[in-house]
């Protein structure tokens, strides 16, 4: 075997800091704290890394992958093509293998001969028999499957030049309080660095220096710091039914509010978690605390915001602050549960029958989410209107290098326009919606503030600026039109678009969320093709007027979103009145996160299209 | 907030009819110093004679007796015929018409957002037995601390005349439909998925269903009230259960209940062994009178029994069909803070910059 793998080592450029390891195991086998591991280790070598996470909806036995970028530069989005595979899984090995770029490695478990069939001779083999070395080494059953996975993480360490110290670092952080399992752990990692080094030369063509590049930032992925950012933005109240990939912010909510929202004399909670019977539920419950006062929010994906359709519509129309936060899976229907897409902007933007709109927010990375889910409450209270904050599964479920959490101290929570009882005293007559400020806003009050002054009658129903239920085509266009001015106010609550500095009056580049990760690729690898676009990357919904100045700045911008049908565009359109002509989409819908060769390709191929018509903006 | 910028005074421009003000120089006052116009709500837009307008005749005599201050209690309800009742009374309470079958999420949301207010929850047959037959078995389940009333009229009026859920097997509306399956019974419903208080009343019979009422706001937990509500224009015939006629003929009360606020000391005296006194958790009482057939409210398999048994004699049981005080509350099972999760601010509920960089090193 051994003369084999010699004779078929394809000799490649040397890789620094700059290439792809997939992991491909078996859902359920315990990969995913191994993998981790490897992840957070190159992390903190200081080295810029992405760890995507494309997993099956599946509790144990499907095919489940970790892919690790690795770049210098800080490339964070995905790259296709993978330098190193380890490949874990004999359900999927030929296809794995077979995603090798020519010149790379494959490391799999030779306590099983492979197939002649799955030989490459453009790849190096790495076999390392796993499972034997485990059956020697380990007595428990399960420690024997676990460390398995631990083993190649100290094979790895090996092949790339990971600094051992900084896993065995990590073992002792990742268990402290189980102490007992700390030196199994790296015993397993030592197994495996031992039989790499004593078996193959290492470091490979592929291999890890020390960089700087990750200094003051953290390793985060978008649901746990969302769910922190509900805690310190001064949620009290979630509702919520369980839905891949938004369960985590949830988790991530009861898991920080466990350790600071405890009352120090009492011990009781300054919370409550209600895990209802479904979506519909999920959001009345929020939408009755929102109401009496309390800051309350539902977490969900895109099946549950179509059962919440009609809830929207009513707390639009009550004008009750509601906090939603939707976690956008692939769909239609059940879609593909399990990967990401940006397809939910049509149906949240207008959600509910009639005439609606709702704020929506698009947070880019994990640092945002915090931000805007704090933000949300404050936003949604001010404008007393749901507020729906877009992530994705990407974004939720995926660790991203951002820059560590912050919150200022001198900051206060905005309750929006909210009477107390010494205010009503004042007002000769309480007008639940109307609009003294001339801003759209009305003022609210809280059930029980007063004894016989402020109390009104919220309902979905037609009614007037005192709350009274009407069928006056007139009254009734005078509180649609009120809406409007309302959410015309929005906008100046919301975050603004981001620009790159302007290098260019022709091209421009317009997109949100984690389409961003590509970017910076996108525009340096164009630079050097002697391309220098301009960038917008939208954060908010209702469009600020600068997202219109762009458009007209520009002669051609590229509408970069990741759903068939152009949502983000189609928005543009119907908002912006922007004209079709000025925009030219480019569209990703695989369920995984776009990539910058996939822009850079639309965005030459358009342009010798457009070359070869006489059209280019040169 | 700018007050100032606030209108003084303005113009009424309610599109419906104002009720009059006028109050008679000698009405009597409660305890609070209020009279029972003060409970009122505004004028009803139901059907002259429908059940629904008794309900709620009813809830203001009976806040009114109890000196519940107005403004402390919230009403929610969903849509319907039904869900219109907290619009007629308590104008000074909060109201919310929340959508069809939804109520049950709205009201769990708003007491969890504040355990200090009265919640008053008013859903019909359609609202609580059909569409929103879920959200009602989970609030049960929930245990919030509420008054839930279902006005059971077995038709959903407001799209004229359609058998409801509850209408029993044979049972005949106006046109003629004859209900072919079998009905659900709300009250057993609750009983069987945890409700601490459940009873059953008729709108016509004011003398059962006001001290009913009375108890189930005083009572901690989750109180249900199935009020029998005839629909006068669409499901009062001879041949519907829900009808005037046969709910006067055939309604049964298992208990007959009386309500004594906890301000009031107790100097009526019954014979031994006449009556039961239930002390509730506000320091009121209930008097339940021994009836004739001996019946014990505190047994959860004695009152699904005479409940079935009285049907299948087409009888309705009604009255105190069965509590028990001794559960939780959903803030007492959650062990929520003293202090209503609404009045927390800034100082309570964020954990500042000093936490957060402490946790910023836990992903470094």
């Amino acid at each position: 075997m051994s003369e084999l793998i010699q004779s078929s080592r394809v000799t490649g450029l040397t890789k620094i800091n700059d290439f792809v390891v997939k992991f491909a195991n078996v859902n359920g086998s315990g990969s995913a704290s191994a993998n981790g591991m490897f992840a957070k280790a190159v992390f903190r070598m200081g080295i810029p890394i992405s760890p995507h996470n494309i997993f099956p909806s599946n509790i144990q036995g499907l095919p489940t992958w970790f892919e690790v970028r690795i770049n210098e530069n800080g490339y964070l989005g995905r790259r296709e093509g993978v330098d190193l595979i380890v490949a874990m899984n004999e359900q999927t090995i030929g296809k794995d293998i077979a995603s090798v770029l020519p010149g790379g490695y494959v490391l799999y478990d030779s306590s099983k001969t492979l197939a002649n069939e799955l030989l490459r001779d453009d790849v190096t083999y790495l076999p390392i028999p796993l499972k034997d070395i485990c059956l020697e080494e380990f007595e428990k059953p399960t420690q024997r499957q676990l460390f398995k996975n631990i083993v190649y993480v100290g094979a790895l360490s090996a092949f790339l030049s990971i600094d051992f110290k900084v896993l065995t670092e990590l073992v002792s952080d990742q268990f402290r309080g189980k102490e007992k399992l700390i030196l199994p752990n790296i015993h397993a990692l030592e197994l495996g660095h031992q039989y790499a080094s004593d078996n193959f030369d290492c470091p490979l063509n592929l291999r890890l220096e020390k960089s700087e590049k990750n200094k003051g930032k953290i390793l985060m992925d978008g649901n746990t710091a969302t769910g922190l950012g509900c805690v310190y933005g001064g949620a009290t109240v979630a509702a919520w039914y369980p839905l891949t990939p938004s369960t985590s912010v949830v988790d991530s909510f009861a898991k920080y509010c466990k350790r600071l929202r405890i009352d120090a004399g009492t011990g009781k909670k300054k919370y409550s978690i209600v895990q209802a019977e479904d979506e519909l539920a999920a959001i009345g419950i929020a939408i009755g605390a929102g109401w009496n006062g309390a800051r309350a929010f539902t977490a969900t994906s895109g099946p549950g915001i179509s059962l919440m359709q009609e809830f929207l519509g009513l707390a639009y129309f009550s004008e009750v602050p509601i906090v939603l936060f939707n976690i956008q899976r692939v769909g239609p229907s059940t879609g593909m549960p399990t990967r990401s897409q940006q397809g939910d902007l049509l149906c949240c933007a207008y959600a509910s029958h009639g005439d609606t709109k709702h704020v929506l927010l698009f947070p880019a990375n994990p640092s945002e989410c915090f931000d805007y889910a704090a933000r949300a409450f404050d936003i949604s209270d001010r404008i007393q209107s749901p507020v729906i904050v877009m992530s994705d599964l990407e974004l939720g479920m995926n660790e991203q290098i951002c820059d560590p959490l912050n919150w200022d101290d001198k900051s206060r929570y905005d309750r929006g326009k909210v009477l107390n009882a010494e205010q009503l005293e004042e007002i000769e007559r309480y007008g639940r919606y109307l609009d003294s400020d001339g801003d759209g806003i009305p003022y609210r009050t809280y059930p029980g503030t007063h004894p016989h002054k402020g109390s009104y009658f919220t309902r979905g129903s037609s009614h007037d600026s005192y709350a009274a239920y009407t069928e006056d085509g007139t009254v009734y266009a005078e509180v649609m039109d009120r809406l409007t001015l309302k959410m015309k106010t929005a906008v100046n609550y919301l975050p603004e678009p981001e620009f790159s500095e302007t290098t260019s009056n022709k091209l421009g580049l317009a997109f949100i969320g984690t389409t961003t990760s590509a970017i910076n690729e996108v525009l340096d690898s164009l630079a050097k093709k002697g391309i220098t676009p301009d960038t917008m990357r939208i954060r908010a919904f209702p469009f600020h007027d600068r997202v219109t100045e762009f458009f007209d700045a520009h002669e051609l911008v590229y509408v970069i979103e990741q759903n068939r049908d152009a949502q983000l565009k189609s928005l543009l359109k119907i908002e912006c009145n922007i004209h079709e002509e000025k925009m030219h989409s480019i569209l990703s819908y695989d369920g995984v996160l776009i990539t910058a060769q996939h822009i850079e390709k639309s965005i030459i191929d358009s342009m010798s299209d457009m070359d070869a018509s006489g059209e280019v903006p040169a | 907030m700018r007050a100032e910028k606030y209108p003084r005074k303005t113009a009424a421009t309610m599109s419906y009819i104002n009720k009059p003000k006028f109050k008679h120089p000698q009405m009597q006052t409660n305890d609070i110093g209020l009279t029972r116009r003060d409970y009122e709500g505004t004028l009803t837009t139901l059907c002259g004679g429908c059940g629904h307008d008794s309900i709620s005749a009813a809830i203001i005599q009976a806040a009114a007796e109890m000196s519940l201050e107005p403004h402390r209690v919230a009403k929610i309800s969903g849509i319907g015929c039904s869900s219109k009742i907290p619009s007629y009374f308590l104008s000074k309470a909060h109201g919310f018409n929340s959508v069809h079958g939804r109520m049950p999420s709205v009201a769990t949301g708003a007491n969890i957002a504040n355990k200090e207010l009265y919640y008053i929850g008013v859903s019909g047959d359609g609202d609580s037995a059909s569409i929103g037959l879920g959200q009602f078995c989970h609030i049960v389940r929930r245990r919030i601390n509420m008054l839930y009333i279902v006005a059971n009229n077995g038709t959903y009026g407001l799209t004229k005349g359609q058998l409801s859920a509850t209408a029993d097997l044979g049972s005949r509306t106006k046109s003629g439909e004859e209900s072919q399956f079998d009905n659900i019974d709300m009250a057993t419903l609750a009983i069987e998925l945890g409700a601490s208080f459940v009873a059953r009343s008729f709108s016509g019979d004011k003398k059962q269903l006001i001290p009913l009422l009375q108890a189930g706001l005083s009572h901690k937990g989750f109180a249900f009230i199935d009020v029998i509500s005839p629909c006068v224009t669409f499901n009062n015939t001879d041949f519907s259960t829900h009808g005037y006629k046969n709910t006067w003929e055939n309604h049964i009360a298992l208990s007959e209940v009386d309500f004594v606020p906890m301000r009031e000391e107790i100097t009526t005296s019954y014979a031994a062994g006449k009556e039961k006194e239930i002390t509730l958790h506000d320091g009121s009482a209930i008097h339940l009178h021994k009836t004739s057939n001996d019946y014990d409210p505190s047994d959860k398999e004695n009152a699904l029994h005479h409940i079935n048994a009285y049907k299948k004699q087409g009888k309705i049981a009604t009255g105190l069909l069965y509590i028990n005080q001794s559960t939780s509350d959903l803030h007492e099972l959650q062990e929520t803070v003293d202090k209503p999760l609404n009045s927390l601010g800034n100082q309570e509920l964020c954990p500042g910059s000093e936490a957060l960089n402490d946790i910023n090193n836990t992903f470094r």
